[in-house]
């Protein structure tokens, strides 16, 4: 319970911003809280844990806050990398070979999710294959 | 009883398959791509713990344990319809008393680490029995971006109390 008191604010946020099935346990020493929402509300969650922990260096919290539960195939995404192309992949892994890239700030469309990490895409040019959703926006 | 009639008819049909494969030719993804596919829909589904799988000549055998049937029916269902997969032999156990809080298999989360920190080659990670370890440096501002990143493959903890902050 002691690690639900030093989140409070975190778990009262996401309690008031109404993040979809959310589930907050405990379990060894690690507080685990779990949820859909918005880019947005994952981001304001995100930054109050980096007040109450600066670095993450407690180790003591796993937030998985899924942004992208909400996208349908067929949405239009934009390709948001730091600097460099997005790379698509004959398979959901980045072991698998590289098949096509998608400029930076590209907009592509979501053709199926493999999982919460790799989504199949298309380019308007019609080059098609997997890519890490780490680097994909939803318009 | 059915259950054994249903993993010997399983063992059965993936002999052909394996018999059918050798003679035929080769065609489809390969063994490698498959099982990259499989552990990613297993690692999508939070019921399974400690999942495993062998991919040979488009016969994936899975292991781990889940907390109920349907869960394992379902797990078969998902992996049959994987492009490649010729068939599935399921010897997922059913266990009911499942730890509350599923966390990913350690191959499958070093994958999925692996994709996650390609991007920051200034850190290292390691994962043992769910538990990612960060060492190396990371710039401040791309901290959040890395931490949002790992925090959604359903480790059991995160330690990044090596990791030199910029």
């Amino acid at each position: 319970m002691a690690l639900q008191e030093k989140y409070k604010e975190l778990i009262d946020t996401a309690t008031a911003q109404g993040v979809n099935n959310l589930n907050v346990r405990e379990q060894e020493g690690v507080l685990y809280i779990d949820g859909d929402a918005s880019g947005s509300i994952k981001q304001q969650l995100w930054d109050t844990y980096e007040r109450l922990d600066p670095n993450y260096s407690s180790g003591d919290l796993v937030m998985n806050i899924n942004s992208i539960a909400g996208v349908t195939e067929g949405s239009k995404l934009k390709v948001t990398t730091n600097s460099s192309n997005l790379n698509i992949r004959s398979g959901p892994s980045t072991d698998a070979d590289i098949v096509g890239k998608a400029a930076r700030h590209e907009v592509v469309t979501l053709v199926s999710k493999a999982n919460d990490q790799w989504w199949e895409i298309k380019t308007d040019d019609g080059e098609a294959g997997y890519s890490y959703t780490q680097y994909l926006t939803p318009l | 009883m059915k259950n054994l009639t249903m993993k010997t008819t399983a063992f059965l049909v993936a002999l052909v398959m394996m018999a059918a494969t050798f003679t035929g030719c080769k065609s489809g993804p390969k063994d490698d791509a498959i099982k990259a596919a499989v552990e990613t829909a297993l690692l999508a589904n939070p019921h399974i713990a400690g999942a495993a799988v062998v991919v040979e000549k488009g016969v994936a055998t899975l292991s781990g344990q889940v907390p109920d049937d349907a869960t394992k029916a379902d797990i078969d269902k998902t992996v049959a319809a994987i492009p490649g997969v010729k068939s599935v032999v399921n010897n997922i156990a059913v266990v009911a008393d499942t730890p509350s809080v599923a966390v990913a298999a350690t191959d499958m989360l070093t994958n999925a680490v692996k994709d996650a920190t390609k991007d920051f080659p200034t850190v290292t990670a390691t994962v043992n029995d769910g538990v990612i370890t960060l060492k190396g440096e990371i710039q401040k501002t791309n901290l959040q971006k890395l931490m949002m990143a790992l925090n959604a493959l359903k480790p059991k903890k995160i330690d990044n109390s090596q990791l030199v902050i910029k």
